[in-house]
């Protein structure tokens, strides 16, 4: 069985056809979910990803949880099927209440578009199954909110439960903790704001996405083959 | 009733207030050397047709926590003004 992947669209998401291009040259498949579709198609993974929409009116990520296909989403996050927010859409699923804690702005004050070097802090994720618990990964960064913050309580439990995915090495943003990403308490949520589908060919600079990618296809049931 | 309400939003202490933080570098600019701590934040206003001024707060308040504002960046103050008996 193919690994099906979802990748949701609002008006202004910008970076869903590169999340398909990727799962593509991976071996899986995936397809536009509109947002305004009431339910996911049966696909086994859901993708949130990158853009800004519905213009990021009031707030990144505040109108767009109101889309129907949001629903859906949290729908099959309960039942514990894969969804991973990219930059944008790690802001939806905060505001979704998916996972805890908010992005705000920058701590430079400065839209930052640069690469960024991660370090994996677990393996026990949708998104890093197929990675190494210290690996170092070269993935760029594109947003003005990507400052994680949340209250001590939620850092502490984020701590002690291992739900920090993703550490920047050198925090470009101000991050509470250098958080990059984290999950939910399932493990099947996860939320980061650099974008490893713009790492996915050497062309482009860096390879080093590609393992988080087929992490969300391995998380769908099927563990993909790296490439070459 | 109709309420007439004014909401509004600022960023928590500790929560960064670019806008504001630039406006506050530009106001020395123009010769204003004697400001500080400038915050910019949203005013929103709207009407509710509510039972009572209560009643209105109540939804307001919940509006707010759902959606006006994000309780884990933003602090949110609500002002109601009743303008006709419906």
């Amino acid at each position: 069985m193919t690994s099906r992947v979802g990748v949701v669209q609002f008006p202004g998401t910008n970076c869903e056809l590169d999340v398909i291009q990727v799962v593509e040259q991976l071996g899986g498949t995936a397809e536009i979910l509109f947002h305004l579709e009431s339910a996911l198609g049966g696909v086994d993974a859901v993708v949130v990803p990158g853009g800004f929409a519905h213009g990021d009116y009031l707030r990144t990520g505040a109108i767009a949880r109101f889309s129907p296909v949001m629903d859906a989403v949290a729908r099959h996050a309960a039942e514990g099927g894969p969804v991973v927010g990219i930059c944008n859409g790690f802001q939806v699923l905060c505001e979704a209440g998916l996972l805890p804690g908010a992005l705000q702005k920058n701590a430079g004050l400065k839209f930052l578009c640069e690469d960024a070097v991660l370090r994996v802090e677990t393996t026990d994720s949708a998104l890093t199954n197929m990675a190494t618990v210290g690996q170092h990964l070269n993935i760029p960064i594109n947003h003005f909110e990507g400052n994680y913050v949340c209250d001590p309580n939620v850092l502490a439990r984020l701590r002690a439960e291992d739900q920090v995915v993703l550490r920047y090495v050198d925090n470009p943003n101000g991050s509470l903790d250098n958080i990059a990403g984290i999950c939910n308490a399932g493990r099947n949520v996860v939320g980061l704001m650099p974008h490893p589908e713009r790492a996915s060919d050497a062309l482009l600079g860096s390879e080093d996405g590609l393992v988080l990618m087929q992490s969300i296809l391995a998380a769908c049931g099927q563990v993909m083959s790296m490439p070459r | 009733m109709m309420f007439s309400v004014t909401v509004q939003v600022t960023h928590l202490p500790g929560i960064l207030d670019p806008v504001g933080a630039t406006v506050e570098r530009a106001l020395p600019a123009l010769g204003y050397t004697n400001v500080s701590q400038v915050h910019v934040g949203k005013t929103i206003r709207l009407m509710i047709d509510a039972e009572n001024v209560e009643a209105a707060r109540a939804q307001c308040e919940e509006m707010c926590q759902r959606l006006l504002a994000n309780p884990v960046i933003e602090a949110f103050d609500i002002s109601i003004d009743d303008v006709v008996p419906a």
